[in-house]
């Protein structure tokens, strides 16, 4: 590690900021990458299955009429 | 009874020209335009003449610039409309080709109108007389390298209802070049040094849009018939 | 090499592949992030000129090539679509313009950063900087068409039409911008000199440029399954796939 204290690390001689102000908003601009099309492949994956899930309770709920009319 | 390519090319920029003179209100209304922007710059800048000088190549460059683009936006619009591009497109003549009769005639009726008059235009902002005849010829080269571009762009967007603005976000990066070129070369003139490096550059932009371009345009165009 | 191509450009095939994909690329580039900005911010010693401020250099010149590379890469996606009619190509070419403008919007933004007290000012028209901008309208273009057309399989070609004459015109803005700069500024200050760069930053900076490429690779692999997801919710393949 180049600096001695946590607090140089912070400082960086004045340019701390600057950096720390450049590092953050490209973790956050990374973050929105990633994070938004994962959430809503899961949030997509999720809805297909519900809707199948529906349609297999349908399909045998409709069975066991035809069964209870015969 | 369909006729070779050479007739049928005349016949098209029969059609355009003959169109286009009869509504001359489309030629004289940009060059309106031209001279209101220009107005504006003294009025925004301060009306010393050293200042406008200096800035002359710059303010009749990118006006210039805005009114190819306001006007690009209108090429291919009529014939989209009244079907004439379907049949254009189906004709066993390249589309391409019908395609470039259009800018061309677009850019004689346009672009070079603007070069002819734009002396007038750099003497209301005191330009140096020696960089006339330069600002002349870069307008007339590139004009003619703003109407492909928008060419390009209008045949991606005739098709759609809000074209307009989307018109000039994908035509105004393409266009750097061109205003880097155009405003070196009037930049250099007006300074007393030699623009023919420049110009030559201009000049090799035109021809290889001419080459290239047709072919953007015709892919362009038969994207928005399907769409 | 022909039989790849076929099966990328089957769709089932590439939503399993782009799930493989995804499991191995998120940890590895999410690693390569942390070790290269913690080697790049803390271990990496400082520029003797520009001190601790140079450090934005692992973030900057990153996303500064892969944004440049990415335009290219939307270019051939663009070419196989108008070619070779590649389903997935069109899938392709509407998840590469969002990521391709995002990391060319995080270039200009750490440059910016590193402008003010290395140059004294927020913004310079440098003429890197200004044919960074540039590419960002480009690809902010892109976007704007692909959103235009309601038809998607238009909008795909009309955005393929348009990243290729972009990609023609690439070599020549930056061309035209860099003679620009050099004839209203002759060489005064320049930063990004020929100095030769100690490997005590090169290495970091190495890694950084390859996990930018990964993050590249993973956040488009990432849109193009959601955009599976949503095109091919009423097929079979993918309810079979999904439960």
């Amino acid at each position: 590690m180049y600096f001695e204290t946590w607090s140089a690390v912070w400082q960086m001689d004045g340019h701390g900021p600057y950096v720390w102000a450049a590092y953050s908003l490209t973790a956050f601009v990374i973050f929105l990458l990633i994070a938004s099309p994962w959430f809503r492949a899961r949030q997509l994956t999720q809805a297909l299955r519900d809707d199948a899930h529906r349609r297999a309770a349908k399909a045998s709920l409709t069975g066991e009429n035809h069964a209870s009319e015969a | 009874m369909l006729p070779e390519l050479g007739t049928f090319l005349r016949f098209q920029a029969q059609r355009h020209l003959q169109a286009a003179l009869r509504r001359p209100g489309d030629i004289v209304g940009p060059l309106i335009f031209f001279l209101m922007v220009v107005t504006l710059f003294p009025l925004g800048l301060g009306p010393d003449p050293a200042v406008l000088a200096a800035l002359s190549p710059g303010i009749l460059w990118v006006v210039a610039l805005l009114s190819s683009l306001v006007v690009s936006g209108r090429l291919f619009q009529s014939d989209y409309e009244d079907g004439t591009l379907e049949q254009l497109a189906l004709s066993p003549h390249p589309l391409a080709l019908s395609a470039m009769v259009e800018v061309f005639c677009h850019w004689l009726l346009s672009g070079m109108s603007l070069a002819l008059v734009s002396p007038v235009f750099a003497g209301l902002l005191n330009m140096p007389t020696q960089a006339m005849p330069v600002l002349m010829s870069s307008l007339a080269l590139g004009t003619l390298c703003l109407s492909l571009i928008g060419a390009v762009a209008a045949s991606l967007t005739v098709a759609l209802r809000r074209g307009g603005v989307l018109l000039s976000l994908l035509s105004i990066p393409l266009t750097v070049p061109v205003l880097i070129f155009g405003t070196a070369a009037v930049r250099e003139a007006a300074l007393g040094y030699d623009p023919t490096s420049w110009l030559a550059l201009l000049g090799a932009l035109a021809a290889g849009g001419c080459v290239l371009a047709p072919f953007a345009i015709a892919a362009g165009l038969r994207i928005s018939l399907e769409a | 090499m022909w039989s790849i191509v076929h099966k990328m450009g089957s769709p089932p095939w590439f939503y399993r592949f782009a799930n493989r994909a995804i499991a191995w690329l998120l940890p590895i580039v999410l690693l390569a992030l942390v070790v290269g900005s913690i080697w790049g911010l803390l271990i990496a010693p400082p520029d003797y000129r520009q001190g601790n401020s140079y450090r934005i250099i692992f973030i900057h010149v990153p996303a500064a090539v892969v944004a440049l590379a990415g335009y290219y890469v939307m270019a051939t996606a663009g070419l196989m679509s108008l070619v070779w009619k590649i389903k997935m190509a069109d899938t392709a070419m509407r998840a590469l313009a969002p990521v391709g403008a995002a990391l060319t919007f995080i270039a200009l933004v750490t440059g910016s950063i590193w402008g003010k007290p290395t140059w004294g000012a927020w913004w310079v028209w440098d003429a890197r900087i200004t044919s960074m901008l540039i590419l960002f309208f480009l690809y902010l273009g892109v976007m704007a068409l692909s959103e235009a057309f309601d038809n998607k399989a238009a909008a795909a070609k009309a955005c393929a039409v348009l990243s290729l004459v972009g990609t023609v015109n690439i070599p020549i803005i930056y061309k035209s911008v860099d003679w620009w700069y050099s004839l209203h500024q002759p060489a005064s200050i320049k930063f990004t000199g020929e100095s030769a760069i100690d490997t005590s930053m090169l290495y970091p900076l190495l890694l950084m440029i390859l996990a930018f490429y990964g993050l590249f690779a993973l956040s488009v692999l990432l849109r193009m399954r959601t955009e599976l997801l949503l095109t091919y919710r009423q097929s079979a393949w993918l309810n079979a796939e999904v439960s």
